[in-house]
């Protein structure tokens, strides 16, 4: 079967929905379709909870937010992108104001902001603390009085189509039935987010397998920084599940096995009672997870059955600041670990978050490979660099987001020319690829689930917090044996319909490839940055790697220059 | 060790429903969705059901254990123990394979209730005022995440499948009740309709199995009292004044 659109969005979280609506608007006569492997409401950007940054106070100014993003990023960073992304940032959040995102109050009735890890202003708009679900419950709503934008729900694509150097569309199936289908397009937007389930121990849901990335990279198209790997400092054990730095923002304590504020020990700031800006436990992401590795060299932390843990203390914030700031943490807390903030000390240990890394694009999302956009965290424009900022995300999406679908309407009105059968025999090969995975997978000798557990433990060892070049160059071996492996794996089911351990497989194969290229990336890069830490190269090297690291599918790595507008590379200060 | 039994089924392919026993390992931490997983993962990868985010929120993993509506990641092996743990898809929906049901009629039916912000007047170009208060009365109907365990629990769409049902008017309601939103009005036909808020014979079942307090069933009933005086307007009142 075989259809077209004009643009085909790929995912339907907050960059794909922004994307999708912003094309709608830029021109009503083009034909858009959303396809999502999960209906567009149930995507990650659902998990988000702390918070959004964008400048809307008295006192803040764009500079002080984007001199923030850059040095959080340990200078990564593309500062014109940066410049664009703080100053589109406002404008996007008021217009999911308008659209009625919930939007936590101060009494008066304006927008209310709390303070966010690494930021010197208090700049994070927030609904309570499920900033991403209400964000992306109201884009969704929003997208459904778009009647013409056309949704593929619960179809997962498996190729893009390429032609002479261009995007032709996509292939997907649909889960309900197993039906192959050829969409054709002018255009393909890739907002399929990020992989942490690349790790054993993630804040992230089941479905961010790197799908994206993944198939960008097949179809020729780089992926940029794959080495930065965000561990957020404060994950429950066990489940990985988030606890939000809106905890330490509204004034949480970070306790080693002493009770002791360990922070202090790691130059970032003295303790005080009540939060300091870009202080302690107001630091960046990258910082606090390296302290907690510090802590636990020192015999500091405390083990238990789901690995070392530190403290979170939120006991003096008492009753109502958790119940008006943070329901969901106490929900959560209650439910997944059986305890009580108010009244008792939550366990936590770093976990992997976010990936900074994703397909190389442009300011407009543009992709090297002509008609494919990214955005979202899928994409690397880089605003993030080498550390993202807590609560800059959720912004990304959506200034990023109405960027690449305004750059991919105006990218199909210039074309002319359509598909050449060639690009109609992929997607038959394709097809037939497809039908032999799920036929002839029968007699392998693999589970998937053990090649998977094995990859996650590989990239725990080998590519961590801390790695090193003997770490890195094992990780590399043992993937490289997972990849013969993967061959010789099989499937116990051979049924079209909803067929989740197929997925499962093409999942596994995306992230094998995921995990090959942060492999290859921090294995290049011989110093430390940001959340990159290499025990043997401990310093940052500006005059070597001032540059993003750009992994192609053969594995072969490249630089290119970051791009400075106003703030040249300086240290990064906390607390002092 | 807790046994737990799965319905398993394939329409078209299967005769019937059947119900497959396996046992998992009974862990302190582990949700009903961990035994799932553990079955899919080590004993048979032919089973199908849905989930993400493992956290409660993306609303994908509504299933029928021991004969109630749950989230599967937000209920726990050791709360049924010794077992067996007894797992059926959600029910009043077609199923499509297994534990995964077919909610396309609810996807159908959410646009008509015109789920987004209608506002009549200008735009201001900060953002609209709204005083906490004001958001407390929309407030926990924003908080529905699609799970469908109302529509699962609500006997009336047992019996009339035309019925909104729970979640869809609930979200009406949602934007409303918003001091921003100026679309009662457009709404009214659907949510006003025989198969809107008028179809609830005030049951309550879809509150109770609400895991996020939405309260399905106080928004129909404030919504029935709505309608009722706003009938009793449009027939006092002259056309131009009507709103
Ligand atoms: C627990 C948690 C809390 C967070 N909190 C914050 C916060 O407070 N502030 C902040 O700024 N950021 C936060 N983040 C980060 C932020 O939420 C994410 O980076 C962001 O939501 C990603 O959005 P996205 O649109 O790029 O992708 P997603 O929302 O992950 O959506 C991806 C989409 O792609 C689709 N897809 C993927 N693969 C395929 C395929 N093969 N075929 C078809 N469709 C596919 C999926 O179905 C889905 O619709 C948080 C992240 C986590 C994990
Ligand atoms: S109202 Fe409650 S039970 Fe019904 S779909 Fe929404 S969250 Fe689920
Ligand atoms: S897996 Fe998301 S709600 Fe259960």
């Amino acid at each position: 079967m075989t259809t077209f659109h004009n643009i085909v969005v790929v995912g339907g979280g907050g960059a794909g929905l922004r994307a999708a609506t912003a094309i709608a608007e830029a021109n009503p006569l083009l034909s858009v379709a959303i396809v999502s492997k999960v209906y567009p409401m149930r995507s990650h950007t659902v998990s988000a909870e702390g918070g959004a940054a964008a400048v809307i106070a008295d006192g803040d100014s764009l500079d002080e937010h984007a001199y923030d993003t850059v040095s959080g990023g340990d200078w990564l960073v593309e500062q014109d992108a940066v410049e664009a992304f703080v100053e589109e940032a406002p404008r996007e959040l008021l217009r999911l104001e308008h659209q009625g995102c919930p939007w936590s109050r101060k009494p008066d009735g304006r927008i209310a902001v709390r303070a966010f890890g690494g930021m010197k202003k208090k700049r994070t708009w927030f609904a309570a603390d499920k900033t991403g679900f209400h964000m992306l419950h109201t884009l969704f709503q929003t997208a459904l009085s778009y009647s013409d934008i056309v949704r593929y729900d619960e179809w997962f694509v498996t190729k893009l189509l390429i032609d002479e150097g261009r995007v032709h569309g996509v292939v997907a199936i649909e889960l309900a039935t197993g039906r192959v289908e050829t969409i054709i397009a002018n255009a393909v937007i890739m907002c399929t987010g990020g992989c942490g389930r690349v790790f054993p121990f993630t804040t992230n849901a089941n479905i961010k397998t790197g799908d994206g990335m993944a198939l960008a990279q097949r179809a020729g198209a780089p992926l940029k920084d794959m080495e930065f790997v965000q561990y957020h400092p404060t994950g429950l054990p066990f489940t990985g599940i988030l606890i939000t730095e809106a905890t330490r923002a509204e004034g949480g304590w970070l306790l080693n096995k002493d009770g002791y504020r360990y922070l202090q020990d790691y130059d970032l700031g003295k303790p005080t009672p009540e939060p300091v800006l870009r202080s302690m436990e107001l630091g960046p992401r990258d910082r606090l997870s390296q302290a907690f590795m510090h802590e636990h060299a020192k015999g500091r932390t405390i083990e238990t059955p789901y690995g070392p843990i530190v403290h979170l203390d939120l006991r003096h914030l008492g009753a109502h600041v958790i119940d008006t700031k943070l329901p969901f943490v106490r929900e959560l807390c209650s439910k997944y670990q059986n305890i009580d903030p108010v009244k008792e000390l939550i366990p936590v240990r770093p976990v992997v978050h976010y990936m900074m890394g994703g397909i190389h694009t442009d300011i407009n999302g543009a992709t090297p490979v002509e008609g494919l956009y990214a955005a979202g965290e899928v994409a690397c424009v880089s605003i993030n660099g080498a550390n993202r900022l807590g609560s800059n995300s959720l912004p990304e999406l959506l200034v990023f987001g109405a960027r690449a679908g305004e750059a991919a309407a105006e990218y199909v009105r210039s074309l002319r020319t359509g598909p050449r059968n060639a690009v109609y025999a992929q997607g038959n090969d394709e097809e037939r690829r497809l039908r032999a995975e799920l036929d002839q997978r029968r007699k392998g000798t693999e589970r998937i689930a053990d090649l998977r557990t094995e990859m996650q433990a590989t990239m725990e060892e080998g590519a961590g917090i801390y790695r090193d070049g003997d770490s890195l160059e094992k990780a590399a071996v043992k993937l490289h044996e997972l990849r013969e492996r993967f061959d010789r794996a099989a499937i116990d089911d051979h049924s079209s319909t909803f067929n989740t351990e197929l997925i499962s497989l093409l999942e596994l194969d995306f992230m094998l490839d995921i995990a090959q290229s942060i492999v290859a990336c921090a294995g290049k890069r011989t110093e430390s940055r940001g959340a990159h830490q290499r025990t043997d190269f401990p310093k940052r090297d500006d005059e070597h790697f001032l540059s993003h690291s750009l992994v192609h599918r053969s594995g072969e790595v490249e630089y290119l220059p970051v791009t400075i507008t106003r703030w040249p590379p300086g240290e990064r200060v906390y607390g002092r | 060790m807790i046994k737990m039994e799965v319905t398993r089924f394939r329409p078209g392919e299967d005769d019937a429903p059947i119900v497959q026993s396996y046992e998992v390992p009974l862990r302190k931490e582990w949700a009903v969705l961990d035994g799932l997983n553990y079955i899919k993962d080590q004993l048979d990868g032919t089973l199908s059901y849905r989930w993400s985010c493992r956290m409660g929120i993306c609303g994908s993993c509504g299933m029928t254990v021991n004969g109630k509506p749950q989230l599967s990641c937000a209920t726990f092996l050791t709360d049924y123990a010794p077992g067996p743990v007894r797992v059926e898809p959600l029910r009043n929906f077609p199923v499509i394979r297994d534990l995964v049901v077919d909610i396309s009629d609810f996807m159908t039916k959410l646009p008509k209730v015109k789920p987004w912000l209608i506002h009549d007047g200008e735009v201001p170009e900060d953002e609209f005022l709204q005083t906490p208060r004001e958001m407390d009365e929309y407030k926990k109907y924003s908080m529905c995440i699609n799970c469908m365990l109302c529509y699962s629990a609500c006997p009336v769409y047992a019996l009339e499948p035309e019925f909104l049902g729970p979640a869809a008017i609930a979200l009406g309601q949602r934007y409303n009740l918003d001091s921003r939103d100026d679309g009662a009005l457009e709404r009214r036909d659907v949510l006003a309709s025989a198969a809107g808020a008028w179809a609830c014979t005030f049951v309550g079942e879809c509150s109770t199995a609400c895991p996020k307090g939405v309260d399905p069933a106080g928004a129909i009933q404030r919504y029935k009292l709505t309608a009722a005086v706003s009938a009793l307007k449009d027939f006092l009142l002259p056309r131009g004044a009507r709103r």
